[in-house]
């Protein structure tokens, strides 16, 4: 009889399920889920236009764009994901000094990878590929026709991920200056963690871009 | 939960690499020309194991518990489904046009 008003009284407690770590992170996870959605539904509307041109036909990606400074962007984006994990790792060792390291370098790479960006689309720009209008020679000097759908999606959807970048370098100067100032600890870094999980996310939409954008 | 992870950290530099043969098998089933659909096949296939690699370990997924991995799974799943479902419209919408109105027609009524 003891025994069972003591079995009682521990049920009664109620623990919430979420700790503060697992909320945020959770949080993350929920939104990225969402974004996935914002960018499957994008590249679902490329697929279909692409897959509609029918009579007037689809320019081959490879005749305007060039895929070798993007496959260096490409590179840059895995290299800042690689520092963003040391940074982790680093914080979860203690090492403050070496994390605020990892941080500036993978900001540093997000900064690199949007300047590349401005370059690709001001020399795409210049060489005619616009909302309305496609180029009239490709890179190998041949004359080419197409849907004028080419330039709308690939503008929105390099665009959108360009945004994400964008967002992804304001988070992480945020979470380097609370760094600076001694906010995290071996103990306290779940925001650092929760910065990557979105970090690498962008990483991983990007290698999906790159595949259906430029290489197919 | 977060705990869990703190202890082990997985080879990165051993990720990176992959991931940096990926890409560069990537670019060089890219840029032969032949059968889109191969193309294709080979490129998403590539694409998805980057994309797994990514999740899987920089993404700490694998460390995480397995229904948190079945959640995220799931909107991909539902845009593989979206394409599917959007493909038979628009082929068929493209190939009707195509037999009833020929291209040249189309453009004059737009001009009017």
């Amino acid at each position: 009889m003891e025994q069972a008003t003591t079995l009682d009284h521990t049920e009664d407690v109620y623990e919430p399920s979420l700790t503060p770590d697992s909320l945020g992170k959770l949080g993350m996870w929920i939104f990225l889920i969402g974004d996935t959605m914002s960018f499957g539904a994008l590249l679902a509307a490329y697929a279909a236009l692409r897959a509609g041109a029918g009579v007037i036909g689809w320019v081959p990606p490879s005749e305007i764009l060039g895929i070798n400074l993007t496959a260096g962007m490409t590179f840059l984006l895995i290299c800042s994901s690689v520092t963003m994990v040391k940074a982790l790792e680093s914080i979860q060792k203690g090492n403050v000094s070496r994390m605020c390291t990892f941080l500036g370098l993978t900001i540093l790479g997000g900064v690199i990878f949007l300047g590349l960006q401005a370059y690709e689309w001001t020399h795409l720009i210049k060489h005619g590929l616009t909302l309305t209008d496609i180029p009239e020679h490709g890179l190998k000097g041949g004359a080419i026709s197409g849907s004028t759908l080419f330039g709308p999606t690939f503008y929105a959807i390099t665009g959108f991920h360009g945004l994400h970048v964008t967002g992804g370098v304001i988070y992480l100067i945020v979470i380097l200056i609370h760094g600076l100032r001694g906010r995290y600890t071996a103990e306290f870094n779940h925001e650092v963690e929760i910065v990557g999980l979105y970090w690498h996310f962008v990483d991983l939409i990007w290698i999906m871009v790159f595949t259906f954008i430029y290489l197919l | 939960m977060a705990q869990n992870g703190h202890n082990e950290h997985p080879k990165y530099m051993l990720i990176f690499l992959y991931l940096f043969i990926l890409t560069a098998i990537e670019v060089g089933v890219a840029i032969p020309e032949y059968s889109i659909v191969i193309k294709g096949i080979l490129l998403i296939g590539l694409a998805c194991g980057k994309a797994i690699l990514v999740a899987a370990y920089f993404m700490h997924l694998k460390f995480e518990k397995g229904i948190l991995a079945a959640i995220v799974i799931t909107p991909f799943l539902i845009c593989v489904f979206l394409v599917i479902m959007l493909m038979p419209d628009i082929t068929m919408d493209s190939r009707l046009n195509a037999i009833e109105k020929p291209a040249a027609e189309v453009v004059d009524t737009t001009q009017h």
